[in-house]
């Protein structure tokens, strides 16, 4: 099992801890065998621990070190927020926060749209399984 | 006494500095127009003899006095404040109960009575809750809202929920032994009246929205894996 994801200038990754828990950032320079230098555009670039990073699949084509508005259009021309809102990782932050952020209502009205769904899904199921036994 | 002026004197002499005023004696005389009062009263002050004082009764030696002193209690001037109602509670939003009979029930609020309590009701036809009060620290306030403007709500306040006063039977002894329980109080008819006068138009603005009439309907409850703390209302 090689490793896929490399820390490299470039990187995007998560942080996953800490104030900035949630957001993406872009490793723009490493510091030491613990530590990157990173950045992203609403923050200011400051080093960051590894531990505290996840590593994504995503890479944009930088320099070391980039200033802010280079970085900013690379991370344009990567598309780096679609990329990121459509793969399925993304996807699934985003329901967990919608979820989370949900009021009694809606999660009644949530609850009723599993039943539903459940629901819909034994009746194809028995069809199935009426169809094989028959 | 002469009669008191509407606004406070302000003082005609201002400080030079504490305790020494910038006008003498004779300028202070001539200032406030005591040489006028004198000219209108002809060269005199006018005097006010003290009016004679009503005959007062005479008061007798009072026949008892208490073995050991008793203290008076201190004098307390407090005047407790009107209830603050929470910024999330509005005419019109659903609460959840917490505690009491109906206990997770969701209901809508209607107003704040004089007592500091929330007048509250289920719909009676929804969810069994009729008109009632209840304690604001005993509710969640969740973030949805029914429209209320259709409703009237003049009439309730606390005397209307105050317990009916129950004329006292004398006991006789027969009585004791008997069974002297009284069939369940009936409702009266116009409260019956009340409550439905509130709740047509309450759930009218409530089938305008889809599931708003099931979720009223539902009790609230905890499930496993759910965090107070984080859940939002």
């Amino acid at each position: 099992m090689p490793f896929k994801r490399y820390v490299e200038i470039g990187r995007v990754a998560l942080v996953n801890y800490g104030k900035d828990h949630g957001k993406l950032v872009v490793i723009v320079d490493v510091v030491d065998q613990n530590r990157a230098l990173v950045d992203a555009p609403d923050m200011v670039r400051s080093q960051m621990n590894f531990k505290r990073l996840t590593l994504t699949d995503i890479k944009i084509d930088i320099n070391k070190v980039p200033k802010k508005k280079t970085l900013i259009d690379a991370m344009e021309k990567a598309d780096v927020k679609n990329k990121w809102e459509n793969s399925s990782w993304g996807r699934k932050l985003i329901v967990q926060k919608r979820r989370a952020s949900l009021d009694d209502f809606g999660r009644f009205k949530l609850m009723l749209a599993k039943i539903k769904k459940a629901g819909i899904v034994r009746q194809e199921l028995a069809k199935l399984k009426k169809e094989t036994s028959a | 006494m002469a009669a008191k002026r509407k606004t406070p004197v302000k003082s005609r002499n201002p400080d030079l500095i504490r305790g020494v005023g910038k006008y003498s004696r004779s300028k202070m005389y001539h200032k406030r127009g005591l040489w006028a009062i004198k000219a209108k009263h002809g060269g005199v002050f006018p005097r006010h003899d003290p009016q004679p004082k009503a005959p007062s009764a005479a008061e007798k030696p009072s026949k008892f006095y208490p073995a050991d002193d008793v203290k008076k209690p201190l004098l307390n001037k407090r005047k407790p404040k009107p209830t603050k109602l929470r910024a999330s509670i509005t005419p019109g939003t659903v609460l959840i109960l917490l505690a009491g009979r109906f206990m997770g029930k969701r209901v809508v609020f209607l107003k704040q009575l004089a007592s500091g309590l929330l007048l509250v009701t289920g719909p009676f036809k929804i969810n069994g809750v009729p008109l009632r009060r209840v304690n604001q620290s005993y509710v969640i306030a969740t973030s949805t809202k029914v429209d209320i403007s259709g409703v009237n709500l003049e009439k309730f306040d606390d005397k209307y929920f105050a317990k009916e006063v129950e004329k006292k039977k004398k006991k006789g002894e027969g009585e004791f032994f008997e069974a002297e329980k009284e069939d369940k109080k009936k409702l009266p008819e116009d409260k019956k009246e009340d409550q439905k006068a509130v709740d047509t138009s309450l759930i009218k603005s409530i089938e305008g929205v889809p599931d708003l009439k099931a979720y009223l309907a539902a009790r609230f409850s905890l499930k496993s894996g759910m965090k107070p703390h984080e859940l939002a209302f």
